[in-house]
């Protein structure tokens, strides 16, 4: 059986004393959709951090077999994770066309995906090539980012609440998105707050509760898992 | 009077470009990695020694390539074995590192050259008088100076804004993380902009050591005013450190020329009280001015005059 694409294992982590990540163990196959639900405060955020070296981790993360954990964050970008942050950080200052040439990696030719492939996914976008980023909308700004992290040809992009004050008809097209960036081969890991959009598009699911995995399923097993939905992610 | 003005406003405008050329690399080390460099005018001190060095041995021109790249290197070394290593010890343990790297470069510089005056000199072949206005003379030197400032001005907007790496500079002011999670190797970005500071506040040095005085006390008397000029113009602001330069050097040279007093200017309706006060000439105001703009501006506008961020 070939490695998996990404494998973390007992993954812990830590904010100074606080024990924030408590042997978190999960897994994503290329070309996946893996949703990571959870409430605020449960350590998704921490997950990904931790993994792209942000937050030093403690544990087993393994991209393809291939240990990098504890690697400083350029160097796990170069081995082909992206990370969409919740906060997106476009770079405001540069316009749109430079927010996506940054994108690419150093001494990288020939990726997957070409500045014509964003355009021709958000028009949008394209109409506003030579706009300060800083002018975009936030819906404009979301599809930015992950155009952004997608120049930089990755097999796994880390999506933290992509939908986060989103319009819904802007929510739906985030969605169709995704499921056309994985059909194209690239894994996502979606980091969710809400039910909606993860339940739509993941292949399967994870919940986090208290820093540790709690849940692991389809998207079918968790909808009629009343009692985990109850403890873990209702408010 | 039309000479007063040309003469002060040549002066200011030099004065102003040398400020930028240290307050450029300043504010850029500050906005990317969080670190208020006090050594930064200690490089601008090095870069007068080195290229006194030099020049005393090979001559001014050599001096004036090899001295910058010197301070260079040492900026990059001080950033990559020092600054780096201090970095996760917090802001606080940054400072101190900065404030004691600057008293050792001045105690070195004593212990290398003395504690008097060096005999730095420009180039015999710039030693002629450029222009002359009236009776009054301005040296080729000066102009030179502001040619080289001039010039590193418009080199240094060319490669942030026309090269990949300026790019990723710019984008690292504001997001030096995600910069890093995009796959570019930030702390040496990082080196590299702390060592193209230090070679600019080098290339200042050099510049400035033979019209100014090369003493090992040049750093301490000047640090203050950059800092000034960095957080008038806005920390992290580029383009509010260039005006924020230009002012206080205009601000300065003009109040210099200005010999008169309040009282004078007011004649018999000044106010009959602190009587001396009002006595006290513009010119002897001069070096207290970036201060006193300093405190106008922190209570007008206290991100700076471009600046964004609050603190």
């Amino acid at each position: 059986m070939p490695p998996r694409l990404l494998e973390v294992d007992n993954l812990n982590a830590y904010y100074g004393k606080s024990h924030i990540l408590r042997g978190v163990t999960f897994h994503v196959d290329e070309g996946e959709i893996v949703g990571l639900l959870g409430r605020n405060g449960v350590g998704r955020s921490t997950t990904i951090k931790a993994i792209m070296g942000n937050v030093p981790p403690r544990g087993s993360i393994r991209l393809r077999g291939e240990e990098i954990a504890g690697l400083p964050p350029y160097q796990t970008a170069r081995k082909g994770l992206g990370y969409v942050p919740e906060t997106r950080d476009i770079f405001p200052g540069l316009t749109v066309k430079q927010n996506l040439q940054l994108g690419e990696k150093p001494g990288e030719v020939g990726g997957r995906w070409t500045m014509e492939d964003m355009f021709g996914m958000f028009p949008q976008l394209k109409d506003r090539a030579d706009t300060r980023a800083g002018f975009l909308s936030g819906g404009e700004q979301q599809m930015l980012t992950i155009c952004r992290t997608l120049m930089g040809d990755p097999s796994l992009v880390m999506i933290d609440e992509p939908t986060e004050g989103l319009s819904p008809m802007m929510v739906e097209h985030v969605a169709r998105l995704l499921d056309e960036i994985a059909k194209r081969g690239v894994a996502i890991l979606l980091v969710e707050q809400k039910l909606t959009i993860a339940l739509k598009i993941s292949h399967r699911l994870y919940v986090m509760g208290h820093g540790k995995i709690v849940f692991e399923g389809t998207p079918a097993e968790l909808s009629s898992a009343d009692a985990i939905r109850k403890e873990w992610l209702e408010v | 009077m039309l000479q007063l003005i040309t003469f002060s406003a040549l002066n200011g405008v030099l004065y102003g470009m040398l400020l930028f050329m240290m307050a450029s690399g300043l504010t850029l080390i500050f906005s990317m990695m969080g670190v208020l460099n006090f050594a930064h005018a200690s490089f601008y001190m090095l870069g007068a020694y080195f290229g006194f060095e030099i020049s005393r041995r090979i001559g001014f021109w050599p001096g004036l390539v090899l001295a910058p790249l010197l301070v260079g290197a040492v900026g990059a070394l001080v950033e990559r074995y020092g600054l780096r290593r201090v970095h996760r010890l917090g802001h606080v343990s940054e400072l101190l590192f900065t404030f004691g790297l600057a008293f050792v470069i001045e105690e070195m510089v004593q212990m290398v050259w003395g504690k008097l005056p060096v005999d730095y000199r420009g180039p015999p072949s710039l030693d002629f008088v450029a222009f002359r206005l009236f009776d009054t003379t301005y040296p080729a030197y000066r102009m030179f100076m502001l040619s080289v400032a001039v010039a590193m001005f418009v080199v240094l907007l060319a490669l942030l804004t026309r090269t990949r790496v300026g790019l990723i500079i710019q984008a690292a002011l504001t997001h030096p993380d995600m910069v890093a999670m995009l796959g570019h190797n930030v702390p040496r970005i990082f080196m590299l902009v702390f060592g193209a500071g230090a070679a600019l506040a080098g290339l200042a040095g050099v510049i400035a050591g033979p019209a100014l005085v090369t003493q090992p006390a040049m750093a301490t008397l000047l640090g203050p005013i950059l800092f000034v000029v960095i957080v008038v113009g806005g920390l992290g602001s580029l383009t509010g450190a260039f005006v924020a330069s230009l002012l206080i050097g205009l601000l300065q040279t003009f109040a210099v020329a200005m010999n008169f007093s309040l009282a004078e200017v007011f004649g018999p309706t000044a106010p009959p009280f602190l009587d001396d006060l009002w006595r006290v000439t513009i010119a002897q105001l001069a070096p207290v001015m970036p201060y006193i703009l300093l405190v106008l501006v922190l209570i007008v506008r206290p991100t700076g005059l471009m600046g964004t961020r609050e603190s």
